[in-house]
């Protein structure tokens, strides 16, 4: 199934402004090159609930699942 | 152009906490109700909340809601309406305990009562000592109430529509309210959600400012909607300032870092809060904090190369209290301002944090405007609640943990108003006018043919930067009627902006644009109705406003206790009176006086 980028885009709208910050510096970096496989991985990532990923981003908690560390590596370097 | 319709008993538009509180009271009566949300409901931002919810419990000390009620009047700087605040506060345990009936996870004393903690501005026996009154899921209050009410919704059959942009209210010629329209973002394409009810808890519109702790999502697309619609919109010059918002980044410092002995300093290193307040010191109220930094960096003193902000310095700290005590801190300092406060201390600046005006509402939630002389008639078919909406509790300033109370309270008493209503056959379908699809569409059609037009990121930075520069925490009457000037032109530019992406499907670019016609509005209205008020209340401070007997700290209860009315048609201002009369005779007035701590 093709993962639809303007969805994935959007669904970078959080509800903490630490996340938007990151990802508006993400978006703009990084999203445009992300292979599809990435992408999905992106997707995965984005159902987990806001207050655990930033613990994961900014690295209080560690990453919960393999197939996100990439992601989350790319949203904290920046 | 077809317009699909959709009808329903009740539509609401906004997920977060107020209208997931109303909903659940109209899915519970077996209303047929539709919930549309830009976003996921538990991605809103009621999630960011982490002080907790006011109510006078006593459990952890004694409190009764008369001592709650003084201190959300004197908080308000007696600008909020005392039927509504003592409406509020007295629903207060009755909304928290049915919140620990849903599930939600509130800390608990060692008895299993609900535990409580004291926040800044609220006491005991009318402002003689601190009172512990704030219910909390550790730092997580407003997730885990968004996670509690959502899945009872569901259990509710609320029909959820989700990454659904609301676009415009539809009124017919009498002004009456019969839903909205709304862009699927998935298609793009518009449909029609009529219904016998429309409630909007669509959230603040803090994105006004460049400096904003707010998340993207809060657009003020409920209090835009309203205005275009001919609306006016309720005292939106006061917008609370949270005194510690990373420099530049917006991200939100909490109280705590001060409570735990952080302290402010300015360019020489001074510890400024001990001649703004000698006492509290760094601990002052937000109101107080973020009016003393504003002056010392108008006088100079700072910080950084443009001496735009001051240092939070909390490097005297051990880092085993830093880390134990300040969790996230570091985090967010390192990741924000690149710097670790272990070693050295946060720039920091005031930020806008809260909207205290929106749409005019009564303690009951109905939406109410001017008309005929008499200034609060309900418009049928029309209710708010939560930031998006003026009932007015929080009036010139809001006491913090008072803004999950009143997304509660007025949530349910919106939802239970419109049950009523229904139930007693008030409440009709009423036709649809003909072209009830055609501003939405053609606000469409005009991004869609736009050539030679504006960019929407660059307009709407430079709404944010005026309203920053012309109508911060302290306001000067020149530059305010310069910010004027300036935000009317933006307005303009705003009316001709273009995108490239001219996709129908998950077009962001277009939802940024749609969401910039909302901002703007709440931007024009919040400059007009600050250059009109010559006077200092609340949250903040005219510098031609006289500290004297007849206007302590320069509020002119003579000529300004009154809510501003503001209107987009002809952006013309009006006026009507503050309730100063509570609700019932179980309590006095609570009399003017000059607002000190």
């Amino acid at each position: 199934m093709t993962i639809n980028r303007g969805r994935v885009r959007w669904q970078c709208r959080r509800a903490l402004l630490e996340l938007d910050l990151v990802f508006a510096r993400f978006l703009e970096r990084h999203f445009d090159h992300l292979s599809d496989d990435q992408l999905a991985d992106l997707d995965d990532l984005l159902i987990v609930e806001d207050h655990d990923l930033w613990a994961m981003i900014n690295g209080s908690q560690p990453v919960a699942d393999d197939r996100w560390k990439e992601m989350v590596d790319l949203l904290r370097a920046g | 152009m077809k317009v699909a319709k959709r009808t329903f008993d009740a539509v609401i538009v906004g997920a977060g906490g107020a209208g997931l509180r109303a909903a659940l009271q109209l899915s519970e009566a077996g209303m047929k109700t539709a919930v549309l949300t830009k976003v996921f409901p538990t991605r809103s931002h009621t999630v960011a909340a982490q002080g907790g919810v006011a109510a006078s419990l006593g459990n952890s000390t004694e409190d009764n809601w008369h001592w709650h009620m003084y201190d959300t009047v004197k908080g308000s700087d007696w600008l909020g309406d005392q039927d509504a605040i003592e409406f509020m506060v007295k629903k207060a345990n009755e909304v928290v305990v049915e919140l620990e009936h849903y599930g939600m996870p509130f800390d608990r004393t060692d008895n299993g009562k609900i535990y409580q903690r004291p926040f800044g501005g609220h006491s005991q026996n009318y402002g003689q000592t601190p009172v512990s009154r704030s219910c909390a899921a550790a730092d997580r209050t407003g997730h885990a109430m968004l996670h509690a009410l959502y899945q009872r919704n569901v259990r509710a059959n609320t029909q959820f529509f989700v990454e659904w942009m609301a676009m415009d209210l539809i009124r017919n010629a009498d002004g009456d309210v019969l839903g909205v329209t709304a862009m699927e973002m998935e298609t793009g394409e518009v449909s029609i959600f009529h219904a016998k009810a429309t409630i909007f808890a669509t959230g603040g519109a803090g994105r006004i400012y460049y400096s904003s702790t707010n998340a993207f999502i809060n657009t003020g697309d409920g209090v835009g909607m309203a205005a275009r619609a001919g609306i006016p919109l309720e005292d939106m010059e006061f917008w609370q300032f949270h005194p510690t918002g990373v420099a530049g980044a917006g991200v939100l410092i909490t109280e705590g870092v001060r409570g735990e002995g952080g302290i402010l300093r300015n360019s020489s290193g001074e510890r400024f809060m001990e001649r703004y307040a000698p006492n509290l010191k760094d601990l002052a109220s937000r109101d107080v904090v973020s009016r003393a930094m504003t002056t010392e960096i108008n006088e100079g003193r700072g910080c950084g190369s443009a001496k735009d902000h001051v240092l939070l310095d909390i490097t005297h700290l051990s880092p085993e209290t830093i880390n134990k005590r300040l969790p996230g801190i570091r985090e967010i300092s390192i990741q924000f301002a690149g710097i670790d406060p272990i070693k050295a201390p946060i720039p920091v600046v005031p930020t806008c944090h809260y909207q205290m005006g929106g749409i005019p509402t009564n303690y009951k939630g109905q939406v109410v405007v001017p008309k005929d002389g008499n200034s609060n008639v309900p418009i049928v078919g029309f209710y708010a609640a939560g930031e998006c909406a003026c009932a007015s509790v929080h009036g010139a300033n809001r006491l913090g943990t008072n803004s999950l109370l009143d997304l509660l309270v007025f949530g349910k008493a919106a939802g239970e108003t419109v049950v009523s209503d229904f139930q007693s056959g008030q409440l009709k379908l009423q036709p649809l006018p003909e072209d009830a699809a055609d501003v939405s569409l053609a606000r469409i059609a005009r991004l869609e043919s736009q050539t030679g037009g504006e960019d929407v990121h660059e307009v709407r930075l430079e709404m944010q930067r005026v309203m920053q520069k012309h109508a911060g925490v302290f306001r000067f009457a020149d530059v305010l009627k310069e910010g004027v000037t300036k935000i009317m032109e933006v307005a303009e530019r705003a009316k001709r902006t273009q995108i490239k992406d001219k996709s129908r499907v998950w077009n962001t670019a277009r939802t940024e644009a749609l969401e910039l016609d909302n901002l703007i509005e709440v931007a024009k209205a919040t400059m007009v109705s600050a250059e009109a008020r010559k006077e200092s209340r609340g949250a903040h401070v005219r510098d031609d406003a006289i500290d004297c007997a007849e206007t302590p700290n320069g509020r002119d209860d003579v000529n300004w206790l009154k809510h501003t009315l503001w209107y987009s048609q002809g952006n013309r201002l009006d006026y009507k009176p503050v309730n100063l009369q509570p609700m019932s005779a179980d309590v006095e007035p609570i009399a003017l006086a000059k607002r000190t701590y």
